[in-house]
């Protein structure tokens, strides 16, 4: 079977039935998706649809939220990540994350790219971080801009660079899959022509999530889209499908431009 | 008939209260006339007439209180009755004062029969300054009631006006502060220099023997160093070591893990520890701790333990400081974004290592600010190193030994009988300008790191 079948038939991840509460408010009704090991799957929908919430709950975030609440099953490799032998700080190794704002530590670009690794004992010598920080920023198209002052803040980069920082961050650890909160909405067109070839280039070696308002953008990266309205999953598809041939008048409307 | 001040502010306050509602009334009745719009509402036309009435005699009246009783008392002693006082000090004073008593109704007869024959002089004088003084209040009040009366108009801009003064009236009031600041390092410079005539300021900052009251044969020394290094060993070094990390600890705990119940009861209870009295905790450092460290020094044979230790002092003045601290630290966390945190937890780090290696390096240097911030209140702490600390000057790291400070100093050096011409008590000045200097340099680095730190997540 290959990859673009619409049915994944190994999901990386597979959510059924999901519910996610703030305090007595429910953000996400009943949600079920399958993301697939080497695709780019684009959550779409207007603001405030629980996009971004379900993302969260996708490597438990939502987890740092007091009144957050999620019901249902989402399960990583067959594993059920609310499950209480699931340690959290492991899952989140596996499930790595890039905010909507880029947010590099206040620390050297080394460090920052190293910090992951450092606290997973990912590379016992100096020599093996020395590595792990080069490959990871290699892999984020960073390294021939920075590779020459890896000692300087990591705050002091632009923000596009700032951003591929964070995702070099994030790669660092190795994880399975990267949930990315729109990554773009900070940055310049020029910035962001960036990132999306980066995650271009990222597909298949990662199982990538990426939320966007940008519908362009959807339909540039992604393989798979979900379309979220009003905390409801209204339909989930191959990219080319939802955008040219969408099942739901809801979809349709969004996609035209009618609301959102 | 005698000035009372109270009793004459209230008298142009009703006054005012007339102007305003006559201020009012004018302008509403002028609008109704002409038939056009106010350029400002009736009652900032009330409000104009108001303060035009009262401040101005409010003003003569402060004046006229701290000028009138020199005045009186200048034509006291033109009078034949004066020319038998005698000439200068302590009992010409005494007498005066005293027929002053009497004749302004404070008390019922002369103590001193020489004050008898001022009595009369005095009240005579008080009378007339009595009457010029309210009488040129009212005049003034009503002038400037009338003068504001008017100028009332439909298109008089009496709101800018009334506005304008009430800004003059805040920017007074900040200037308070500031002035009051200006007098107290002018009055402490003029006394030190003072003293410098007498020591060399060489000598009081390098010198290594603190003896200001060693009476002769030897003669006085004013050496400042054990003094400062006392100062330094309780107020930076051990009340730091006890401040600093449960303070920290304190801050983290509260930031990061407390339920919001917890956190809802212990940080008042934290800043009600930090109103405590200074004396109470000099109490507590006197009477409880220094005993009990003392017996434990005497139990480890460490010599020189005393009862009045700079451990105690220190100790207690760095739980005094936790509270401080905490609170420095507690607001530098918080302003850390969440996205930093959310940034290290999302890489699978423990809430432990987000704290320890993300949280706390980004607000470090709002730490650091909140920390000097501590270091300089400590050395300016006074009551418990008095209570507990001692006042022999030894140059010693023992901790359990008695030190002495800066403040204990100035407290010592200052209370008791005072000259005020001898290079002792004007030591105590010197000590104090030392200590500002040092506290202020100390303030201004902190805010200046806080400022910087703040701009950089702005």
């Amino acid at each position: 079977m290959t990859q673009d079948d619409l049915t994944i038939a190994d999901p990386k991840m597979r959510a059924e039935g999901v519910n996610v509460f703030y305090g007595d408010k429910q953000a996400i009704n009943d949600v079920s998706i399958d993301v697939g090991t080497d695709l780019v799957t684009a959550f779409i929908g207007p603001s405030g649809c629980g996009k971004s919430t379900f993302l969260r709950s996708l490597n438990r975030m939502n987890d740092t939220v007091a009144s957050a609440k999620v019901t249902g099953k989402i399960e990583l490799d067959g594993e059920d990540i609310y499950a209480p032998s699931m340690d959290v700080v492991q899952l989140r190794a596996r499930v790595g994350m890039v905010f909507q704002k880029p947010n590099p530590f206040p620390k050297s670009i080394y460090d920052n790219v190293g910090y992951g690794p450092r606290i997973h004992g990912l590379a016992p010598s100096k020599a093996d971080l020395d590595v792990v920080v080069e490959r990871a920023l290699v892999r984020a198209g960073l390294w021939d801009e920075v590779k020459d002052r890896l000692h300087e803040s990591g705050t002091a980069l632009s923000g596009g660079q700032q951003q591929r920082l964070c995702i070099a961050r994030a790669i660092a650890v190795d994880p399975e899959v990267i949930l990315m909160d729109e990554p773009c909405s900070a940055l310049d067109p020029i910035a962001t022509a960036k990132i999306e070839e980066l995650i271009h280039e990222l597909r298949g070696k990662y199982a990538i999530v990426i939320v966007t308002h940008n519908m362009q953008q959807a339909a540039r990266v992604s393989q798979r889209t979900a379309f979220f309205h009003l905390g409801t999953l209204v339909e989930y598809g191959k990219t080319t499908d939802i955008f040219t041939n969408p099942k739901q008048e809801r979809t349709k409307d969004y996609i035209t431009g009618r609301y959102g | 008939m005698t000035f009372n001040a109270a009793a004459l502010l209230l008298l142009i306050a009703g006054l005012a209260l007339i102007g305003w509602l006559a201020g009012r009334a004018r302008s509403n009745l002028l609008a109704g006339r002409a038939g056009t719009k106010l350029h400002s509402r009736p009652q900032y036309h009330g409000w104009y007439v108001a303060l035009w009435l009262f401040a101005p005699a409010a003003i003569f009246l402060a004046v006229w209180s701290s000028v009138s009783p020199a005045l009186i008392t200048n034509q006291v002693l033109a009078s034949e009755a004066a020319q038998g006082l005698p000439s200068f000090g302590f009992e010409r004073g005494a007498i005066l004062s005293d027929a002053r008593d009497v004749a302004q109704g404070r008390a019922d007869a002369v103590r001193l029969p020489a004050a008898e024959p001022l009595v009369k002089p005095y009240a005579d004088a008080s009378h007339k300054y009595a009457w010029i003084g309210i009488a040129a209040m009212l005049a003034l009040a009503l002038a400037g009631g009338l003068y504001a009366f008017t100028r009332i108009k439909p298109d008089f801009r009496a709101r800018t006006r009334v506005e304008r003064i009430v800004m003059l009236v805040l920017l007074l009031a900040s200037l308070v502060a500031i002035l009051t600041t200006f007098g107290i390092v002018l009055s402490l410079l003029f006394e030190s220099i003072r003293f410098f005539r007498l020591v060399s300021p060489a000598e009081l900052l390098f010198g290594t023997t603190w003896a200001p009251q060693s009476g002769a044969p030897q003669p006085d020394t004013f050496g400042g160093i054990p003094l400062f290094w006392g100062t330094v060993l309780i107020g930076a070094i051990i009340a730091m070591i006890v401040a600093i990390p449960i303070g920290m600890m304190t801050a983290v705990y509260l930031t990061q893990y407390a339920a919001p119940a917890v956190r809802r009861w212990v940080k008042p209870i934290l800043e009600i520890l930090a109103g405590v009295p200074t004396v109470v905790y000099g109490y507590f450092a006197a009477l409880t701790v220094a005993p009990a460290l003392r017996n434990f020094a005497v139990m480890l044979g460490i010599p020189n333990a005393s009862t009045e230790s700079a451990l105690a002092a220190g100790i207690v003045m760095g739980v005094m400081i936790i509270p401080f601290v905490s609170s420095m630290a507690d607001d530098s966390i918080n302003a850390v974004p969440q996205a930093m945190r959310d940034g290290s937890l999302a890489l699978g780090a423990t809430p432990n290592e987000t704290i320890r290696q993300v949280l706390i390096p980004a607000a470090l240097p709002g730490v650091m600010g909140g920390i000097l911030l501590a270091v300089s209140r400590a050395i300016g702490e006074t009551m418990i190193v008095v209570m507990a600390a001692g006042l022999s000057a030894n140059m010693t790291a023992n901790p359990f030994a008695s030190v002495t400070t800066v403040t204990a100093q100035i407290v010592k050096l200052l209370t008791g009988d005072q000259e005020f011409d001898s290079a002792k008590t004007l030591a105590a000045f010197a000590l104090g300008l030392v200590l500002f200097i040092v506290t202020l340099l100390l303030n201004i680095a902190a805010l200046r790191i806080v400022k910087k730190y703040r701009e950089a997540y702005e």
